[in-house]
């Protein structure tokens, strides 16, 4: 073990003494580099947020995309590893039609982030892989009404009315516990989810960033749908201006 | 040849020839069975048990293979505490019928098995799904099922209207299945009927001995069999 550390961070299948799995917080670090992702489980619906840093000038505006639609009425937005965020929405989409299949109705977004809950925790039990560098925020409209959920690399899934995970989290959640988040509308959501994103957006160190959100609820009819170009101009102008007084 | 075999029941196969039905009122549901088992002409059960539980609010009526029906609402019950335990909900009828129909479908060629499954969920209330022999699935107001439903289609179709109450429902379930258990020889014995609402499963029972009555005729020559007081022979009267 000489010149490479303890040796306790080889695998994600070995304990240090002290109860911990170093794979699993390399992982949490490498979410804590991305950019933010946000949440908000309002009245009528949800809504995530992404502030997703641009890394080159050369791409093409829009690509890239860390919010996805997992099924006509459920979406997830990833902090991390964009590839691992791929991954998990292929397999959450797999989960989703499977439930269909099995009881004939749309799952519920609890019972789908459960179960990709299972899966990121089936990798952090084996040597021959690594934990999931992302943590996702899953949000959607079911019969139980709006409902968002956080999976962490851990395989660790919680509720929440507002989330946020990546860099900026923890402003992002002070700037999120100010909301009265369960009185709220959808549209007043994007505006308050673009003006946080704008925020803990860091631009001292940081490059340009891509604002990019969806909302699922009854704005939309139910479904996961990217919010509306002119409602996330009007946000982004907001947010801008905003920006201004904040501080 | 190779050809799918008919003949669903084996030989000396336990059969529920049966008369089952079930009613969706404003509340909940009214389901209803015979308890007659037969093997071919003996009768195995006089007070079987066909409706049988799937779930807190959700039953079902079996009829067809009694070995088979008692299979699959098995797995059904399971699938059932599954979802619940998956959801951490209640299941809706509707999945429930689900189970049952994919069961049914993929395994036709070795089932005999008519299944009505009625119950009571918070997302539609009352609910009553049809899943006859082939492995369809439909969605009705009532639905009767067995042998002996075939000689009372008429008098439900005749009979049922919408926006019944409890009572009334309770009153057609009992009324159809003694008219069927009258004319069905593989049906009969007593009724029993449950009650589903959201509130609970309330179970019902009608003994053999005092099932509703209809018109059950009458002797043409009363006297000319006993041969007392001979009389002349009186028409028969037409009502």
């Amino acid at each position: 073990m000489t010149s490479i550390g303890t040796g306790y961070d080889l695998s994600a299948s070995t304990y240090s003494p002290d109860g911990r799995i170093f794979q699993v917080e390399y992982a949490t670090k490498a979410v804590e580099n991305s950019g933010t992702a946000i949440g908000l489980r309002v009245k009528d619906g949800i809504v995530l947020g992404v502030e997703k840093l641009i890394h080159s000038k050369l791409l093409v505006p829009g690509a890239n995309r860390r919010i996805q639609t997992v099924d006509r009425h459920i979406g997830m937005a990833t902090a991390g590893l964009l590839a691992d965020g791929r991954n998990v929405a292929n397999r959450a989409r797999d989960e989703s039609s499977q439930i269909r299949g099995l009881w004939r109705e749309p799952p519920t977004v609890k019972e789908l982030a459960d179960r990709l809950a299972l899966y990121a925790q089936a990798y952090t039990l084996y040597s021959s892989v690594r934990p999931f560098g992302i943590s996702t925020i899953f949000g959607g409209v079911d019969k139980t009404g709006p409902s968002l959920f956080v999976v962490e690399p851990s395989g660790v899934c919680l509720g929440y009315h507002g989330a946020a995970v990546g860099k900026g989290r923890q402003l992002a959640k002070t700037e999120l516990e100010k909301l009265k988040l369960s009185e709220l509308s959808m549209r007043e959501a994007v505006i308050e989810a673009a003006r946080i994103i704008y925020i803990v957006h860091d631009d001292n160190k940081e490059k340009e960033f891509e604002l990019e959100m969806s909302w699922a609820g009854d704005e939309t009819g139910g479904l996961h749908v990217p919010v509306p170009a002119d409602l996330l101009a009007e946000a982004e102008q907001k947010a801008r201006e905003a920006l201004e007084t904040f501080e | 040849m190779d050809r799918i075999d008919m003949d669903r029941l084996k030989s000396g196969e336990v059969n529920l020839g049966t008369s089952i039905m079930a009613v969706q009122f404003d509340h909940g549901v009214v389901i209803g069975a015979d308890s007659r088992t037969t093997t071919g002409s003996y009768i195995a059960n006089r007070v079987t048990d066909k409706l049988t539980h799937v779930h807190d609010r959700i039953y079902c009526c079996r009829s067809g293979s009694a070995a088979d029906t008692q299979a699959i609402a098995d797995i059904v019950h399971y699938s059932l505490q599954l979802y619940t335990q998956e959801f951490g909900a209640a299941p809706p009828v509707s999945s429930a019928a689900a189970i049952f129909q994919k069961l049914c479908y993929e395994n036709k060629d070795a089932l005999s098995a008519g299944i009505i499954v009625a119950g009571w969920d918070k997302e539609v209330g009352p609910s009553v799904y049809n899943i006859p022999v082939g492995g369809g699935s439909f969605r009705q107001p009532w639905a009767i099922g067995g042998s002996g439903s075939t000689y009372v289609y008429g008098y439900c179709d005749a009979t049922y209207q919408e926006g019944w109450g409890r009572g009334e429902a309770v009153q057609f379930v009992k009324n159809t299945l003694a008219l069927a258990m009258g004319r069905d020889g593989s049906s009969g014995g007593v009724i029993r009927m449950c009650v589903i609402t959201e509130d609970g499963v309330e179970r019902l029972f009608v003994p053999g001995d005092q099932l509703p009555k209809f018109w059950e005729g009458h002797e043409v020559l009363p006297a000319a069999v006993t041969g007392a007081n001979v009389i002349d022979p009186v028409p028969m009267a037409v009502e």
